[in-house]
């Protein structure tokens, strides 16, 4: 047995006091001043332990990053002046995807490096769009694997990015006659690729790249940011290059495991020349997802490419669509594409795009991936709040687009995959799976909105009259 | 024999007020310093929002979670338009906006605990029954009834029992005197107060509450007839005194907060008494494993119940799972290993400490799992012979009857008691010195934030609340049992199944973006 794959989380506070979800309000005419039963003095979690002196000074709200709202203050402020509200700049917080509850939530993956833990019930709407709309299965039936803290089993969440032969073939001799490809085996279903729109520098990419060697994974990089600074990660990058210029990049391609090439007609007849710069590497190609990303898997899986790199938007929809499907649907589509053109067992596909949580890697795997890729969510960990200023030119809040400690920013990132990868060993555990490979395509450990509306709801209901989630 | 109610007689709902000096309501009313305390306020208010002191000349603050709000001012008392002095505003509470969330709703905790408080159904505005999750329960509503059934009948004269046992098996044919019951809560988590005050009102209530994993507190023993002992996969505190003294012992093999995970008791929560009366060693971590290591198939879950039933001959078993797609057979194997009750726990039911991601995405909501296993225990043939619990994200009282209606005998509740004790599902419950709020906690101080008499009341006040609410409903559907309404689907309507003239004659679902 291999030995188990832990990643080794370790605190790593914020630099800058992150945003709060709340802000206090006080009714300052009838405070009896510094009265001695003030509840800030008093709260359970000590949250205005920072400011005492603000109580005697209280010129503005407090944006309290972690009130645990618990409400006594309110309850027990002697003359019932406390109050408070939601934040202003909470409520400006990332968008409508990137929510300011998931930034806030990758912010304590990050920070802390444990699974996000509550108490009471799940607090969200019924459903939602998007990944929100399935549920992962678990049965009493078929056994759980156990992992984690109950330690018996091994849960393995490794995938290959390298291609695979179907079937064996054998010399007179008994000898092997198929040629065997190389295999190029990551220790988990994530990969990295820094979002370029936005602040894009050689700290952050090396924080990235760090946290990348870190956990075995791999980061996709532009050859133009491999500064010298990268070159001593280059096994742990995956260097994305065109049909035009990889020759000018062979060195990249000698010292890398995976490459990627940019879809192109024809671009399957570069890859011979690609494996003579370097036979053992293994060859992405890289397309935007959007309505061709199927057809194009279908031609592309049986030629020589190891795996295909989709890319969605950031919020995980389809490109260049009037009406654009969401990640789940597009994984599908291409997955039973391949799966009915019985070439879906040769290559691997990964996804880019909209994975902001540890649910959406394990579901996307259940929809037919092989692995995604963590873009947005880099940058978050280390404190980024897609403010979108940088895109402006605009300086950036948290400073990220000044030199920073690298060894912090790899630290904030191995944090928040630890965190991840502990979820996902919860979800497949629950489901009974002991191999991440083997949760690709398995829709039959999820549930989806429209099968239980139909199967339990229709016969009692009828026909649904709203479509889509109502 | 059936056993008859242990009351004829509903129990007494008398105030109980909340613990904090300043209370939450849905308006705030501020008075100004023009005030000059000429007291017409007080005199005007028919809800006593105004209290005043005989020979105290000062005003008090107002009892703001009282007010009525903007309603009220068509009426002759209302106290902005008539203060003299114009020192009274009234608006909504801003801080509304930062309680509550899409499944329990700013309204609903509210609304609740002014259930508990007072035993009555709010007469503030509040919505109760409807969350804004925009899904199941919430979509969900009674058809409109037929003026013609009316059934003119009083409270007293409905029927509101539960029958645990149908198996005919010689066993005791207990009925409860509610359509639901307790769910289990374990010592160490809960303080001991709030868990013996449960009991207590279960006593007062003719109903059950259930130990969780905790173990069995010495404290419960006077109200052993109204107590569930479970049996969960760490066996923490299962003794054969244990089993023999309860009415019903549970198997938990699941719970749909945290399906397919086990527990997981902090080493700083095991305190020598936690750790005396769950037989373990102080201050070392306990985990409850998932599942049982001793059942692996349904012959193994046979024997368990066949030990219990062994060793508690008056026993009635029930089983506990949560709902993955498998779930209906997983109800029929727990029926054919001889459980009396196969209780079904949804994903969105609530926990003291469960993995965020558990709680959202593993195993499906209970609105899905009913129907499923109540129809596959017809085709069956045993659906007569089992009595069929739902729990999990089971909010209030028409959430109950809904689930009834769907194919449920009954309910179990946990939250929804909670709140009566006054959480704001914070979430916060196993975070250090656990909740803040003195209700899941056994901090030396937090702990002891409330009184047994405090939770018993508060909690027979909700639901003879929620009791109203139900004999309302089925006198309309010309019912006078609740049994009758078991399975009655054909008195349900889904929103999104109607046509759009159709569906403009229900409430609609409430929608609102809340900031979670």
């Amino acid at each position: 047995m291999p030995k188990k794959y832990q990643i080794h989380t370790q605190t790593a506070a914020p630099r800058f006091h992150p945003i709060g979800k709340y802000a206090t309000i006080e009714f300052r005419e009838n405070c009896a001043g510094s009265c001695r039963k003030c509840v800030k003095k008093k709260c359970v979690y000590d949250i205005f332990k920072e400011n005492v002196l603000h109580m005697s000074a209280m010129d503005e709200p407090e944006y309290l990053y972690t009130c645990m709202s618990c409400f006594r203050c309110i309850q027990e402020c002697t003359k019932g002046i406390f109050s408070r509200t939601i934040n202003p700049d909470y409520r400006t917080l990332g968008d409508e995807y990137w929510r300011a509850d998931t930034l806030h939530r990758i912010w304590y993956q990050a920070h802390m490096g444990k699974i996000p833990v509550s108490g009471a019930g799940y607090r969200g709407p019924f459903v939602g769009p998007g990944f929100d709309s399935m549920w992962t299965d678990m049965s009493e039936i078929v056994r759980p694997t156990r992992d984690g803290i109950h330690g018996r089993e091994y849960i393995n969440t490794s995938i290959e990015l390298s291609r695979r032969i179907t079937r064996l073939e054998f010399n007179p001799d008994l000898s092997l006659a198929s040629p065997v490809p190389p295999i190029q085996e990551i220790p988990l279903p994530l990969l990295f690729q820094p979002a370029t729109d936005l602040v894009i520098n050689e700290h952050v990419l090396l924080s990235a790249a760090k946290a990348a060697r870190r956990l075995g994974t791999l980061m996709f990089v532009r050859p133009q940011d491999v500064t010298e600074a990268l070159r001593p990660y280059a096994d742990s990058l995956i260097p994305c290059l065109t049909r035009d210029d990889f020759k000018e990049h062979g060195d990249m391609i000698q010292a890398s495991r995976v490459i990627e090439l940019a879809d192109a007609p024809g671009i399957e007849t570069v890859f011979e020349a690609v494996r003579r710069i370097h036979p053992d590497v293994a060859i992405l190609v890289g397309m935007p997802l959007d309505a061709r990303s199927a057809g194009r898997a279908r031609d592309l899986a049986k030629t020589g490419v190891d795996s295909l790199h989709f890319t969605a938007d950031d919020h995980g929809n389809e490109r260049e669509a009037q009406t654009p499907r969401f990640l789940k649907e597009m994984i599908r589509e291409i997955h039973l594409e391949l799966v009915e053109n019985a070439v879906r067992q040769r290559i691997n596909l990964v996804f880019s795009g909209g994975i902001a949580m540890a649910e959406h890697m394990a579901k996307a795997l259940i929809c037919g991936a092989d692995a995604v890729t963590a873009d947005l969510a880099l940058l978050i960990a280390m404190e980024c709040r897609l403010c979108g200023r940088c895109r402006n030119g605009l300086r950036c809040p948290v400073e990220l687009d000044q030199p920073f400690d690298t060894g912090w920013g790899s630290q904030r990132i191995v944090n928040l995959i630890g965190a991840w990868h502990n979820q996902l060993i919860e979800v497949m555990g629950a489901m009974g799976m002991r191999e991440a490979r083997r949760l690709r395509g398995e829709v039959g450990r999820s549930m989806w909105f429209e099968d239980l509306e139909r199967d339990h709801f229709g016969p009692i209901f009828g026909e649904r009259k709203v479509s889509g989630l109502g | 024999m059936k056993q008859t109610p242990h009351i004829t007689q509903l129990p007494e709902t008398k105030e109980a007020r909340s613990r904090f000096r300043n209370t939450i309501g849905k308006y705030t009313i501020k008075r100004s310093s023009r005030c000059i305390s000429c007291g017409l306020c007080a005199e005007l208010c028919p809800y006593g929002v105004h209290p005043r002191y005989e020979k105290f000349s000062k005003p008090l603050r107002p009892v703001e979670h009282k007010c009525i709000g903007f309603k009220c001012k068509e009426n002759d008392y209302y106290c902005i338009d008539r203060c003299p002095e114009k020192a009274l505003t009234l608006r909504l509470n801003p801080v509304l906006e930062t309680l509550g969330d899409y499944r329990w709703t700013a309204e609903m905790l509210i609304a609740h605990w002014e259930m508990a408080e007072t035993g009555n159904l709010p007469v503030v505005g509040l919505e109760y029954n409807l969350g804004c999750s925009g899904g199941g329960f919430d979509k969900i509503r009674f058809r409109l009834p037929d003026p013609a059934d009316y059934r003119d009948i009083s409270d007293e004269e409905i029927d509101l029992g539960l029958d645990l046992n149908k198996r005919k098996d010689g066993r005791p044919e207990r009925r409860l005197s509610l359509p639901c019951y307790s769910g289990g809560m374990s010592y160490g988590s809960m303080a001991l107060t709030a868990l013996v005050g449960r009991a207590r009102a279960a006593a007062r209530l003719n109903t059950l509450t259930c130990t969780g994993e905790g173990g069995y507190p010495k404290e419960f023993l006077p109200y052993a007839d109204y107590v569930i002992t479970q049996v969960a996969t760490g066996l923490f505190g299962v003794r054969e005194e244990t089993i023999q003294c309860a009415p019903v012992i549970e198997f938990k093999y699941a719970q749909g907060a945290k399906p397919g995970l086990g527990g997981h008791l902090l080493g700083d929560k095991v305190t020598p008494e936690v750790a005396a009366m769950r037989e373990t060693v102080v201050g070392s971590s306990l985990f409850s494993p998932f599942p049982f290591h001793s059942v692996y198939s349904v012959e193994d879950h046979k024997k368990h119940v066949d030990w219990v039933k062994e060793v508690n001959p008056r026993g009635l078993v029930s089983v506990k799972v949560s709902t993955p797609t498998d779930v209906d057979m997983v109800a029929v194997g727990s029926y054919y290993a001889g459980a009396h009750i196969v209780h079904i726990d949804g994903s969105y039911g609530g926990t003291g400490a469960a993995p965020d991601i558990a709680k959202k995405n593993i195993a499906m909501p209970i609105e899905y799992a009913i129907p499923k296993v109540h129809q596959f225990l017809k085709d069956e043939g045993i659906r007569d012979e089992v009595c069929l619990i739902a729990s999990g994200g089971i909010r209030n009282a028409m959430d109950v009857a809904k689930a009834i209606a769907l194919g449920a005998d009954g309910a179990v509740i946990g939250t929804a008691e909670l709140v009566a004790l006054e959480c704001v599902r914070c979430g916060n419950c196993e975070s250090g010195r656990g909740c803040a709020r003195g209700i899941a906690s056994t901090d030396h101080e937090l702990g002891h934030m409330m009184s047994e008499a405090y939770t018993e009341q508060r909690i027979v006040n909700m639901y003879m609340a929620w009791r109203k609410q139900w004999c309302d409903l089925l006198r309309q559907f010309g019912m006078q049992s609740v049994r009758e309404l078991v399975g009655r689907s054909d008195l349900l309507v889904h929103l999104d199944y109607l046509d759009e003239a159709e569906r403009a004659r229900y409430q609609p679902a409430p929608r609102q973006q809340l900031i979670i």
